[in-house]
């Protein structure tokens, strides 16, 4: 009656749900984003609606990284050693100007654009962006993990990224 | 009162370092000295354990790229004295060959960091310095971005990224 394959797939679909409301974030607040990721946790936005309440700083029980700020060269290595030690499936989302595209910082220490050395899911821009866009971001990626999508898979942008479209290009 | 302390330092640092202090300039009320590089410990030394300036605080010092021929880098102490509550600044230049400055050091243990600092940035050596390494970039980076011939946006390939 019940085929092998419709069995399988309404079970990835129960997975994907299940995923998709608790993706614990790794917070990686790097600079000023942090503050409003932290007010995104705190009671007035409150992340927990959408069952992300869970900020885990041991990368290892993580599904999604929130880089939250100017990521330099030197801090590149170490984010993607917390990046490698998460569990799969993960998720990264690049939270702020600074942390798509390099955003105001133009110079030789800064990396422009996560991108360069992570596969990102969700580009929020802002600077810092309200608490209102990482939730938008989370929604857009709960959206993605409920299609099976990961590492960096037609990434959603949020904000005018216009001209903006090849982020890095001028590093590499 | 403050022109006072300024006549007063000068005075002193003349009458000790005979012919030493070639120039000194006065903006704004503050007093800036400039001091050959080879007798900068001296002074700095003697402008701390003097009992009358008594300039115990080595507030900032930093490193400067001038971009000319000649005496193309140099090193500014900013002095504070808590006792007379009173600031001052010394200047010195070095080379672009060699820019070696002696380190000061041993005169205030704070300069450590901030001649680290000038070193990472503009590639001033500091003779004696007893851990000259870099501070903010990398170890392995071969250059010094503050330095006016530094493009802007870096060196390609010059900072290692993880791969993806």
């Amino acid at each position: 009656m019940i085929g092998e394959g419709y069995l399988a797939t309404k079970l990835e679909d129960v997975i994907n749900w299940c995923r998709k409301n608790s993706l614990y974030p790794m917070p990686m607040g790097i600079s000023c984003c942090a503050i409003e990721m932290m007010a995104a946790a705190g009671p007035r936005f409150d992340i927990a609606r959408f069952g992300s309440e869970v900020m885990r700083f041991s990368p290892r029980q993580c599904d999604v990284i929130i880089v939250a700020g100017t990521t330099t060269f030197k801090m590149a290595k170490v984010v993607r050693k917390i990046y490698d030690q998460m569990p799969e499936p993960k998720w990264v989302i690049a939270m702020g100007v600074c942390t798509s595209t390099g955003g105001m910082y133009r110079t030789y220490s800064v990396v422009q654009g996560i991108d360069q050395f992570l596969p990102v899911d969700v580009y929020v821009g802002g600077c810092p962006p309200r608490p209102d866009n990482l939730l938008n971001a989370l929604m857009l990626l709960q959206q993605k993990v409920q299609r099976g999508e990961c590492k960096g898979t037609a990434p959603a942008f949020i904000g005018d990224f216009r001209g903006r479209s090849i982020p890095g290009s001028l590093q590499k | 009162m403050m022109e006072e302390m300024n006549n007063k330092v000068l005075e002193r640092l003349k009458t000790k370092f005979a012919g030493a202090i070639t120039d000194a300039v006065e903006f704004r009320s503050e007093l800036t000295v400039i001091v050959p590089r080879e007798r900068i410990v001296e002074v700095c030394r003697f402008l701390k354990e003097d009992p009358d300036l008594c300039f115990d605080l080595l507030a900032d010092l930093c490193g400067i790229d001038m971009a000319t021929s000649s005496n193309r880098f140099g090193v500014i102490y900013n002095l504070y004295s808590y006792r007379n509550k009173f600031r001052m600044r010394l200047k010195t230049f070095t080379e672009e060959d060699h820019p070696k400055v002696p380190t000061v050091t041993g005169v205030w243990g704070t300069a450590n960091w901030h001649e680290r600092e000038a070193f990472d940035m503009y590639g001033i050596i500091f003779d004696g310095h007893p851990d000259l390494r870099r501070i903010y970039m990398p170890d392995e980076f071969e250059y010094h971005p503050l330095r006016k011939d530094f493009p802007l946006m870096g060196i390609r390939g010059s900072l290692e990224l993880p791969k993806k």
